[in-house]
């Protein structure tokens, strides 16, 4: 966190001034555990174990927090005689095709008639005896998880163990808090989710989401992920985590029944209010209620299209033209050599961005040019390189992890021909809407009714306010027509109001730009709910409910953060309550009614159809309902817990041999013996787009380097910061050698196992101020069925000495390693020795099926699920 | 203590009259990320040339190696083993002074009120000593109240400003080089494009306007900020306040503070540097709370202002020339017998 946020790091200091204790689990000591009480280093890709063993100790002796966890998860609830755990299956769950390598969900279930449990009332049993409910469930499938196999498989002694668990326990329960942030140290796995799953369920075990203090912080990929995943960037959610609709789904009520049924408890059952204002924003006075608000105006998805299907696409000669924007995908992505290679099949591409970086330049300069593997002139891609206004440029907005929107203004005028997205996006549309303006084709319709009509400024810039307040949305019809809407709750599926993103409704409260608001922290009270905006409604601590105690009471003094009034008749306090306001503590909810009337006074967690945080996740992830340790798909070392070797879902597309996997526990693994890691380091912005250009930047961290133990470096003979070559399935690099003792040799199952660290931000080119090989040449495509993002944290390499070979003689090094781990044979035939079931590129289709996750089963999603740009390994 | 600076204290001295404050930095080592913020906005309101080879420099993440002509704030980055870190806690422990590790008698540690701090009842045990650590700091001009440069300029190009700090005019320094020497810190140079000093070649690609070539250069405090009243670069962009600035005496008497408190804690390691008005420099502008010994930051462990000997060197000389004419004076008396 101190690496790559490092103005977020100010708050975390200023914790520990306070007297908090900072524990920093990483495979690497970094400039965080510099800075914290404690570095755990462990072996990267087993943080489920780790989390699991915490599970374990906690439920063995009973140091969950009862009260909190009986009254508010679904630790109780009863699940179907179906269902079947990694205990029952040998490591898969119920409901597994491995012909397809993907879960039929259904049987992980809750117990009871469908009437009651779609109204949220699933079988319980208070005793938590029952052999299937939660608890028991829970408590058998972590029985694995002990103190040992954390030792013998993460690398991590019993002492520290102990340490990190005492931790954690005394900091938790009614006057402590417990706060777990991470980073793409877990969203960059295959199998990332399940590590913030396990973390999730950690933390409604131990009493610690919804207070001060509490929760899991999703520390994003660069600025605005949040944001960009709020109104997104993605192809499989509209804004406001609606589901993106699906071929097939043709009538609105089908649609928004299946994002959230009206019987069911909480907020999602109001998805149809959602859909008709944010169809209304788009579509205006041509969606109406007797259209259904112009549903059939949505795209369709018929598949997966994450950033990697894309590429597949390019790679089979389908695509013909592709936008780079704020991105650098030969640099960011994984297997970069595939990225670019795919990028030669285009016919335009266009690149909006700062400089000339690789992503635009890559067809004269790239390695591939370099090494004479092609000629420029065998490249048919036309380039257009647009240049872009930066942060300072431009006003808009930035939404961050807490969810907090905050406004900045335009700083200076941005240089030349250069412009912000905003106006490019813009202009293009105006641009297609005059091409397309007398067209009578019935595909142009939703083209040329879309409300596109936002005032522009004296150099063509439209207002940026305009866009925000669209997504606010407005009263159409009687006395307040014209006005922003207050809050989502005036929101009505009539016709008469519209809003372009429910969960940002309110944003321009009172015509006021909410986000714009800078009063200092000094001036109010601790939670600062005047400075910027969080949504929803302005609430800074997500289901803070559960900050009081089933009666209404907080939890402590030095904990409270909203309690029931009873003079009032209202909840009070210093967040904005995230619960129906005059609902009592003992209200027992009217399941007659649906949606937030049906709430129980004690449903804490209002957007889950059964009022409850979800121990047990019954929908919502594509890999099982509670979270399983797999080995990552190269690793090297025996899955210890479960027959299953790696992720059974996991999505390895093969792109003929330029996507191999190292051989693993299969014959031939020993040929990548290291594990290597990859990461950001302060000095530099993801691909270097936003830094290698800058000469201040630069300096600082001018060479690729690759971090190495002591120990290794003296058993490969590495001379200290002279030159090594790592080797993996898919390509080779050179780095100079940086000798630490930061980097450690675990033990892990009698092996020793050497990691090597290399952050990713170089590349080849001419054009940046510093170059060196891109890091992620070396990484394949491996991607997690929940979130399509590739797996950069552990990967096989070889290393040796010196520099790589130049020229052909690369290609043949990597070949030799490849024929050697007996991944290709001598004929060039492949023979994929991968340890789990591989798909074809057309084979991505069914991925469609577990892409949309969260907004199919009506929970709020984390905030680290599926995000594009940490998908490609993030932008620029 | 040098003949150039009298107890009035440095801005007094200087000519500027009594309400002005000493200001100061006060560089909290303990907290700091190793970010390089400061390095990158000093350069960037100084609007000063890079400075690095852009070449891996072989010094763990600090790839700008020292203070130079261009380069004001420097994070120096030290990784250390459990063995050293022992040690450290052990001389931190023995160093009575909270000042600047020197010579002469010792002072006994005091409290922010000037009475001893009593430390007896305090848990002294460490919690875990960490096999590993890894140390960063922000070093930056001292501002000395006896500064070596200041004394030794020959053309008036170095002043002592207002705020206590001492700065140089561009306009007026004839890149004499004097400065260079003088200070015990090595932290003025000369800027130059390589041709001075042996850098580097500069690679074509990368052409960057190098202004007021050949003149000394150094941290101005940002006086035009100062000026403004705002807060150095530095300070300002500092993400968890290892830097802070104001007042001197507020300064110090925060990192008296902060020493304790990390005492307290069995972080018997740290220490201050800058803070003792004894020190062979008459004590620093900007002090620095620090977890090893000076020389492990790349600090002097005993900087002497080279003025410091100017009483003694010019009484020597009188004595000499004195001793000379004597011996003429003899010479010729008895030359004349």
């Amino acid at each position: 966190m101190a690496e790559a946020h490092p103005v977020a790091f100010q708050w975390v200091m200023e914790a520990k001034r306070r007297g908090a204790t900072l524990i920093h689990v990483d495979p690497r000591f970094t400039r965080t555990s510099a800075n914290s009480d404690k570095h755990i280093a462990l072996r990267s890709g087993s943080d489920v174990i780790l989390l699991g063993a915490v599970i374990k100790h906690v439920l063995d002796n009973d140091l969950w927090f009862e009260e909190y966890v009986r009254a508010y998860t679904n630790i109780s609830t009863i699940i179907t005689d179906d269902y079947l755990d990694t205990e029952d299956v040998d490591g898969v769950f119920s409901g597994f095709d491995p012909e397809t390598g993907t879960y039929d969900t259904s049987t992980w279930a809750y117990e009871g008639e469908t009437e009651k449990v779609d109204r949220g009332l699933p079988e319980r049993d208070e005793t938590l005896q029952h052999p299937r409910c939660v608890y028991q469930i829970l408590k058998r499938h972590y029985a694995r998880y002990t103190p040992e196999m954390v030792e013998e498989y993460c690398g991590i002694s019993r002492e520290d163990f102990d340490y990190l668990v005492d931790a954690i326990v005394a900091n938790s329960g009614r006057e402590r808090t417990t706060v777990f942030a991470y980073a793409l140290g877990w969203t960059q796995q295959q199998g990332g989710s399940q590590m913030i799953r396990t973390s999730a369920v950690l933390q409604l075990l131990m009493g610690n989401v919804g207070r001060p203090g509490s929760g899991i912080m999703a520390m994003r990929g660069h600025a605005n992920i949040q944001g960009a995943t709020d109104l997104p960037t993605l192809f499989h959610i509209l804004p406001g985590y609606l589901p993106m609709v699906k071929a097939g789904q043709e009538s609105f009520a089908e649609y928004t029944r299946g994002v959230g049924r009206k019987e069911q408890k909480g907020f999602w059952a109001n998805a149809d209010i959602y859909t008709a204002n944010l169809l209304k924003a788009w579509w205006g006075e041509h969606a109406t209620v007797d259209n259904d608000f112009h549903f059939d105006y949505l795209p369709r998805l018929t598949g997966a299209h994450s950033t990697y299907q894309t590429l597949g696409r390019m790679l089979e000669n389908k695509l013909d033209g592709y936008f780079i924007m704020g991105q650098n995908p030969v640099v960011g992505s994984a297997n970069g050599r595939l990225q670019r290679k795919g990028m030669n099949n285009l016919k335009w591409l266009v690149v909006r961005d700062y400089y000339m970086i690789e992503s635009a330049t890559w067809w004269k300069d790239g390695p591939e040019v370099e090494s004479g593997e092609i000629a420029s002139e065998d490249i048919g891609t036309e380039v257009f390189f647009l240049p872009c206004a930066n942060h300072m440029e431009k006003a808009g907005s930035f939404t961050q992890t807490q969810r907090m929107v905050q406004w900045r203004d335009q700083g200076a005028l941005p240089p030349d021909d250069a412009t912000s997205e905003l106006q490019f996006i813009y202009e293009l549309g105006q641009r297609i809407r005059a091409k397309l303006k007398d067209s009578t084709d019935e595909r142009d319709r939703p083209l040329l009714e879309l409300t596109w009509d936002y005032p522009v400024d004296e150099h063509g810039e439209p207002d940026a306010e305009a866009v925000l307040m669209e997504i606010n949305g407005r009263y159409l019809t009687g006395e307040k027509a014209g006005q922003p809407l207050p809050g989502f709750a005036e929101m009505k599926a009539d016709g008469s109001t519209e809003g372009g993103c429910w969960i940002y409704c309110g944003i321009f409260k009172d015509d006021v730009n909410q986000a714009r608001r800078r009063k200092s922290r000094e001036e109010q009270t601790l939670v600062a709910p005047e400075w910027g905006w969080a949504w929803p409604m302005n609430r800074r601590v997500l289901y803070n409910r559960a900050s009081a105690d089933p009666q209404g009471r907080p939890w402590s003094e030095r904990k409270k953060l909203i309690w029931w009034d009873e003079e009032q008749g209202k909840w009070v306090g210093n967040d904005v309550p995230d619960f129906p306001l005059n609902k009592r503590p003992d209200d027992p909810g009217d399941p007659s009614k649906g949606g937030p009337a049906a709430l129980a006074g004690t449903d804490a967690f209002i957007m889950q159809p059964d009022g409850r945080g979800w121990l047990f996740a019954p929908t919502g992830l594509a890999d099982g309902p509670l979270p399983a340790h797999y080995e990552g798909p190269e690793s090297r070392v025996p899955n210890p817990l479960y027959a299953q070797q790696s992720s059974p879902t996991g999505i390895h597309p093969q792109h003929g041999k330029d996507n191999l996997n190292a051989p693993g526990v299969k014959p031939g693994g020993d040929v990548y013996p290291y594990v290597f890691t990859t990461y950001r380091i302060t000095e530099h912005h993801t691909a270097g787009g936003m830094s290698r250009f800058l000469p201040y930047l630069s300096e600082l961290q001018p060479e690729l380097y690759c971090e190495v133990s002591p120990e290794l470096a003296e058993q490969l003979g590495l001379e200290p910061y002279g030159w090594m070559t790592i080797i993996t399935a898919r390509s080779a690099i050179e780095a100079r050698v940086f000798v630490t003792e930061r980097m450690r040799p675990l033990e892990i199952g009698g092996q020793t196992i050497h990691t090597v660290g290399l952050p990713y931000h170089w590349a080849r080119g001419k054009q940046a101020i510093v170059t060196g090989d891109a890091v992620n040449d070396l990484i394949g495509i491996n991607l997690d069925a929940n979130t399509q993002i590739q797996n950069s944290k552990n990967n096989q390499c070889a290393i040796r000495p010196g520099r790589r070979p130049r020229g052909e003689a690369l290609r043949e090094l990597v070949r030799e390693y490849q024929e050697r781990a007996g991944i290709v044979e001598i004929d060039g035939q492949i023979h994929d020795a991968t340890p789990q079931a591989s798909h074809n590129a057309e084979d991505l289709e069914h991925t469609i099926e577990h892409a949309d996750i969260q907004s199919d089963y009506m929970t709020k999603p984390p905030p680290s699920k599926v995000d594009e740009s940490e998908q490609k390994g993030g932008t620029r | 203590m040098s003949l150039l600076s009298g107890p009035e204290g440095p801005i007094t001295d200087a000519g500027w009259g009594h309400e002005h404050h000493r200001k100061g930095f006060f560089t909290d080592t303990s907290v700091c990320i190793g970010c390089k913020a400061c390095e990158v906005a000093c350069k960037e309101w100084n609007q000063n040339p890079a400075d690095g080879e852009r070449k891996i420099l072989g010094s763990s993440y600090d790839n700008t190696g020292a203070l130079g002509a261009n380069t004001w704030r420097h994070v120096a980055f030290v990784e250390q083993d459990g063995d050293r870190i022992e040690e450290a806690r052990e001389s931190g422990r023995r160093l009575v002074s909270l000042g600047m590790p020197g010579i002469g008698p010792k002072e006994s540690r005091t409290a922010e009120d000037g009475a001893p701090l009593d430390l007896t009842g305090a848990d002294r045990s460490h919690p875990d000593t960490p096999e590993f650590r890894w140390l960063m700091s922000s070093d930056v001009c001292k501002h000395c109240t006896n500064a070596g440069c200041l004394d030794a300029c020959p053309t008036g190009a170095l002043y002592r400003s207002q705020f206590g700090s001492v700065v140089v005019q561009q306009d007026i320094c004839n890149g004499c080089g004097t400065c260079v020497g003088a200070c015990p810190f090595g932290v003025i140079e000369r800027r130059d494009d390589g041709t001075i000093s042996p850098k580097g070649s500069r690679d074509e690609r990368f052409d960057q306007d190098v202004p007021e070539m050949g003149t000394a250069h150094k941290c101005t405090l940002c006086t035009d900020r100062l000026i403004d009243g705002e807060i150095p670069a530095c300070a300002k962009t500092c993400p968890t306040r290892s830097i802070s600035f104001g007042d001197r005496d507020e300064m110090v008497a925060d990192a008296r503070e902060r020493v304790a408190q990390l005492h307290e804690r069995g972080m018997t390691e740290a220490r201050l540097y800058g803070a003792n008005e004894k020190d062979g420099v008459g004590g620093t502008g900007s002090v620095f709370l620090l977890l090893d010994e000076p020389e492990v930051y790349g600090l002097p462990p005993d900087p002497q202002v080279p003025t410091a000997g100017l009483g003694s060197m010019w009484k020597r000389a009188g004595l000499s020339a004195a001793g000379m004419i004597a011996a003429t004076a003899i010479a010729f008396a008895a030359g004349r017998k």
